[in-house]
């Protein structure tokens, strides 16, 4: 009935049509028990014989045994994608190069259901995202980056770019098959080799890309994937025989690896932390704009290094903006990965879960205002509920540290000067959001904010053709487009 | 900084370089120039007070230069974050101009250049050449200021209704040890590459043959670029370049030694605040190698920017 | 009554490629088993059984309104469609076949559907349809005046209608085909609920594009603002180019999550259809005997 005059004008959204769970099938996925390394072409036993036990974050369950690379198992590794690098593939000519990066490419879009499953079972992601971003995006960066292959001199003029050799490669646990194209894409298309390393948490996409690249019939060594911890990755870092590191990770172990290498002459590039403003203006189309932060933090889980976790919005439109949000949290569905109606999946380890539940204390203590969504959360697994903390000061620990998880920090403020001077007021610099209609007043922030990647009426975008990556502590290099090939040649 | 107060009470003495035993009654006592720093458009000495000697082959006294502190170096750090903002925010035209300025201005003092490179040992031929090459070097970066751009930008075709493109923009604040030899076209073309990229900059010069430098700062204050754009320090690259490694407000390094426990002893320090860390060395800067748009590039941060394109009209929608 | 009036050259901007993507993913929702029967139940009970032809003849209406009561007898415990809408014309008979069904009569008005009528014809229109029994009118805008910007124009005019209505509830179509973009939408939208509006409704069904799922998320959106700020209740109608049972359960996903419960009813949602029901029969069917259908087993009327 009419609720016209109702003192309380909110939205139910507890309504009774409950949807039916929808789960994804994963009848076809077949997982072995345990998993090698993938060095020289072959899937091996791991010479420390050692293995650890992968679990899947939502149910907590074993989802099968993952071997745990020594350093003896990296000089392997390196040691066959330097074999294959001096013997084989500096010698194949770049058109080659190209096609069996297409075939990857190809591959990947033909197991795109099996690989979107097992993201979502290993990481904990939501299939509607493995599915719709995850691999598409995967295969489309291959194919990007195939076709580079043979025409990298159009891309640096007056040069003629040459590979640089081994690239020893390590990445993290929130996008695994996204990511493992990000390094692995370019680094063969530019004429390396590669050693990669996922994270511990979530080795099977990479594995999986490992049986497609032996079935693409890439020669031996050209890509070895190995797995295990950070004791695994230093070994990678510093091996005398990597020319190359690229790695995409923490700012914390970035700068770690930026010291290792010192004094090593080997190229480095560095895809690191963020802590991104997305700022809203009272002439933003609001409703999209509320869209794009919900995109812009709790997709992934807020596991987004690019994630727009600081919002700042103008004072005279807080009151409906917050409103709003409060409201689309509502409507979030929090639950199985697998399920195709889950936006929000479970949190990656409960390493991670430890983490974020520390912000969410230290932001109650610092006396922000915690808001939550009502949604309800599974016993097993690993969950965090989607969160906005409001009342937030510029100078709290939970507007200024990572926390990567689905935890929003909301700020005010009135002119331009000041945000933009809050905004860039950060170690950060990955990436940032605008929103307003005034196309000058975009092109004023787009230029002044100090990020890498700044979406002006939209967020959280991705693309094989555009750069990714940052300023100061977020990191160098670029990741995708033209500017993706640099992190991989010598001129 | 204390500039105008010290200035009289030089301690500096005349340094001796001609006999003066027999002075012709008409002759005049030369004026000798009192080598300082340049610091936020201005010509202190070091707050340090410390000196130290520059000598001629012949072993005479050339110059008591300002042997650099690390407050000096702090100063100079802060002079040109205060100036980053204004000059990356200039129009790339109006940098390009400013660039080409000091090459007029160097073109000018072109003579005093040559004698100053002859005083710490170059030969006539050598010097003029050196003088000549930094003139053309400052003419080659400033044509690029309005074209780096265009070479290093891209519009990106993304699978979406959006608008991408790349930009390059400046990385900040850049420190910079500059080459020991090639002592001032070394320090112009390093100079160049950063401001062109619309960085501030701070440069230590060359040790032993630091004279030109402070000579070079004359001739870019008189050039309209603005005061911190550009600082020049004078003094001990093992004292100061770990400093540049370690300031957090320092963006990136540029290292022009082959000196490898230096470099990594910098490239170590740097990762603090994952500072870009540029080694420039086995570079002949006198060769056409030492000058391209690569070398801005390397101070420059690529910006991705995304906005939706409306497709309604036209007959994009389906709406 | 509302005091203050916006500015409604001010009504909010809607970025379109934004409101695409958001709508794209209702799309995406995965609707099962008795949720999907739940929702394809009320889709039913949604609908404004609509036929709008030159040719409409009693016979035709007479067959009408026998469908909307009886949409499919093989099928037990089905609910009825919500109206029937019409032209003035057939309003009587209509009212007449549908007895005391609780299925009520709309009729279009206002010179529908191009509304290119002088005022006193569009309130003669509508006073006829109302004198005739008319439950609801549909009434279109003036696009011409809306477009030259005449705002005040559109306001009076929807709200002399909305008084010649009396007590029968007021759609106002908005064409938003012809509006062209969402800013449009969004403010023909804001004219329409100030002025007096008991339902915003997208279009005739008579110009391409007619409903989708983006523009009525932008009209959904507005309703949304306006109860915010006044408390008042707004009802939305989709029309033309729903025919897909499947289409209709993502617009009814999209009313769940933007607007939440209390719009989840007929008073206050109807999609304007002439052949949705009967894909909709199908596939409640095909649920009740695990069988995909054949169209020659549902009436076409």
């Amino acid at each position: 009935m009419s609720k016209s005059g109702s003192p309380i004008r909110g939205f139910k959204f507890n309504t009774g049509w409950e949807y039916d769970p929808a789960p994804e099938s994963a009848s076809h996925i077949k997982l072995a028990d345990r998993y090698g390394l993938f060095i020289n072409g072959k899937f091996v036993e791991p010479i420390s014989k050692k293995y650890y036990t992968n679990i899947n974050p939502a149910n907590e369950k074993t989802l099968c045994e993952v071997a745990h690379a020594s350093a003896a198992d990296v000089d392997a590794a390196v040691q066959a994608a330097s074999d294959a690098y001096h013997k084989y593939w500096k010698k194949v000519s770049a058109k080659e190069r190209g096609k069996y990066v297409y075939r990857i490419a190809r591959m990947i879009q033909e197991k795109a259901r099996e690989l979107a499953v097992v993201e979502s079972m290993d990481g904990g992601k939501p299939i509607r995202e493995s599915r719709d971003v995850d691999v598409p995006l995967a295969a489309n960066h291959f194919f990007y980056y195939a076709g580079w292959a043979d025409k990298l001199q159009y891309a640096f003029p007056n040069r003629s770019p040459q590979p640089i050799g081994v690239a020893g490669q390590i990445i993290p646990w929130n996008f695994p098959l996204l990511m493992a194209a990000w390094k692995i894409a370019p680094a063969l298309a530019t004429g390396n080799t590669v050693v990669l390393k996922p994270a511990e948490t979530t080795p099977l996409t990479a594995l999986l890309l490992a049986q497609i690249i032996q079935e693409a019939e890439l020669p031996d060594g050209v890509v070895n994937i190995i797995t295990g911890f950070g004791d695994t990755g230093a070994a990678i870092v510093n091996h005398p025989q990597t020319d190359k590191i690229a790695f995409t990770g923490s700012t914390e172990v970035g700068k770690i690896i930026q010291k290792a290498v010192a004094g090593t002459g080997k190229k480095l590039t560095l895809e690191l932390g963020g802590k991104a403003a997305n700022i809203i203006f009272e002439d933003a189309p609001i409703d999209q704009a509320v869209e794009g932060v919900i995109n812009g933090i709790y997709f992934n889980q807020g596991h987004v290094c690019c994630a727009g976790s600081r919002l700042f919005v103008q004072e005279s439109v807080q009151e409906e903006v917050i409103r709003k949000l409060k409201d689309r949290l509502e409507t979030l569905y929090v639950g199985d990965p697998l399920d195709k109606n889950t936006d929000i999946g479970a949190i990656n380890s409960e390493q991670q879960l430890e983490n974020i539940k520390k912000y969410l204390e230290i932001g109650q203590q610092e006396g922000a205002e915690i808001y939550q969504s009502s949604c309800p959360l599974p016993e097993k697994g690993f969950w965090c509920k989607p969160t906005i903390f409001t009342n937030v000061a510029q100078s709290s620990r939970i507007a200024q540290e990572e926390i990567f998880g689905p935890v929003l920090t909301v700020q005010t403020f009135r002119t331009d000067d000041e945000v933009i001077e809050k905004a860039n007021n950060t170690p950060f610099g990955l990436s940032a959001g605008v929103w307003t209609d005034k196309g000058s007043k975009i092109f004023n922030m787009t230029t002044k904010m100090r990020a890498g990647v700044v979406w002006a009426n939209t967020y959280n975008k991705f693309d094989p053709t555009s750069p990714f990556g940052g300023y100061k502590e977020s990191g160098y290099g670029r990741e995708g487009g033209l500017h993706g090939l640099a992190s991989y040649v010598k001129l | 900084m204390a500039t105008s107060s010290v200035k009289n009470k030089s301690a500096v003495k005349a340094p001796k370089i001609e006999s003066s035993l027999s002075v012709p009654n008409d002759a005049r006592l030369e004026v000798l120039k009192t080598y300082k720093l340049y610091i936020g458009g201005q010509f202190p000495r070091t707050e340090s007070g410390r000196y130290y000697t520059v000598k001629n082959a012949q072993g005479e006294l050339l110059a008591n230069m300002c042997l650099s502190s690390r407050k000096d170096f702090r100063d100079a750090v802060g002079a040109a974050r205060s100036a980053y903002k204004g000059w990356s925010a200039k129009t790339a035209m109006n940098r390009s101009q400013i660039l080409y300025r000091i090459a007029e201005m160097l073109e000018g003092r072109r003579e005093q250049f040559i004698a100053e490179l002859m005083k710490q040992g170059a030969p006539q031929k050598q010097a003029a050449k050196e003088v000549d090459a930094s003139v053309d070097r400052l003419i080659y970066y400033s044509g690029w200021c309005d074209k780096y751009q265009q070479v290093f930008s891209a519009v990106n075709p993304v699978a979406s209704s959006h608008f991408n493109f790349s930009t390059p923009e400046p990385t900040g604040v850049v420190a910079a040890v500059a080459p020991q030899s090639n002592s001032l076209i070394g320090l112009v073309s390093v100079i160049a590459a950063a401001i062109a990229g619309g960085n501030a900059v701070i440069v230590l010069a060359s040790e032993q043959l630091p004279l030109c430098a402070i000579t070079l700062a004359e001739v870019i204050h008189s050039s309209d670029v603005p005061g911190g754009v550009v600082n020049i320090l004078t003094g001990s690259y093992k004292e100061l370049a770990g400093q540049m490694a370690l300031h957090m407000d320092v963006n990136a390094v540029i290292f022009c030694e082959d000196d490898k426990a230096a470099a990594k002893d910098i490239q170590e320090k740097a990762a603090m605040n994952v500072k870009r860390v540029h080694l420039y060395t086995n570079i002949n800067w006198m060769s056409d190698d030492a000058e391209s748009p690569y070398f801005i590039a390397d101070l420059q941060e690529t910006k991705t920017t995304w906005h939706p394109i409306e497709n309604i009209g036209g007959g994009g929608s389906k709406y | 009554m509302l005091k203050e009036l916006p500015n409604f050259k001010l009504s909010a901007r809607i970025d379109q490629v934004g409101v695409e993507e958001r709508a794209s993913r209702f799309t995406k929702r995965s609707i099962k088993n008795e949720s999907k029967i739940q929702a394809l139940k009320l889709v039913l009970n949604m609908i404004d059984l609509t036929t709008l032809e030159g040719k409409d003849s009693e016979g035709k209406v007479r067959q009408l309104c026998y469908k909307a009561r009886h949409l499919h007898d093989a099928y037990e415990g089905l609910p009825t469609v919500a109206a029937v809408c019409v032209y003035p014309s057939m309003v009587k008979l209509a009212k007449e076949q549908l007895g005391n069904s609780g299925i009520k009569v709309a009729s279009v008005s206002t010179a529908f559907p191009s509304g290119q009528a002088p005022m006193n014809v569009k309130l003669d229109d509508t006073r006829f349809a109302v004198e005739s029994g008319a439950d609801e009118i549909d009434m279109v805008i003036s696009r011409g005046r809306f477009l030259q910007g005449d705002y005040n124009f559109v306001y009076d005019e929807i709200a002399t209608i909305k008084e010649a209505c009396g007590a029968a509830r007021l759609k106002v179509i908005l064409e938003t085909g012809e509006l062209v973009t969402f800013d449009n939408v969004r403010r023909a939208s804001d004219i329409a609920m100030y002025a007096g509006a008991d339902f915003i409704k997208t279009s005739t069904g008579k110009i391409q594009p007619a409903a989708t799922m983006p523009v009525t998320l932008v009209m959904l959106e507005a309703i949304k603002d306006f109860y915010i700020k006044t408390g008042k209740m707004i009802g939305m109608k989709p029309a033309g180019g729903i025919s897909k049972a499947k289409l209709a359960v993502h617009y009814l996903v999209m009313v769940n999550e933007v607007m939440g419960e209390d719009w989840l009813s007929n008073e206050w949602f109807r999609f304007g259809a002439s052949s949705l029901a009967n894909d909709v029969l199908m596939q409640l069917m095909k649920q009740k005997t695990g069988a995909y259908q054949s169209a020659d087993y549902f009436s076409i009327d």
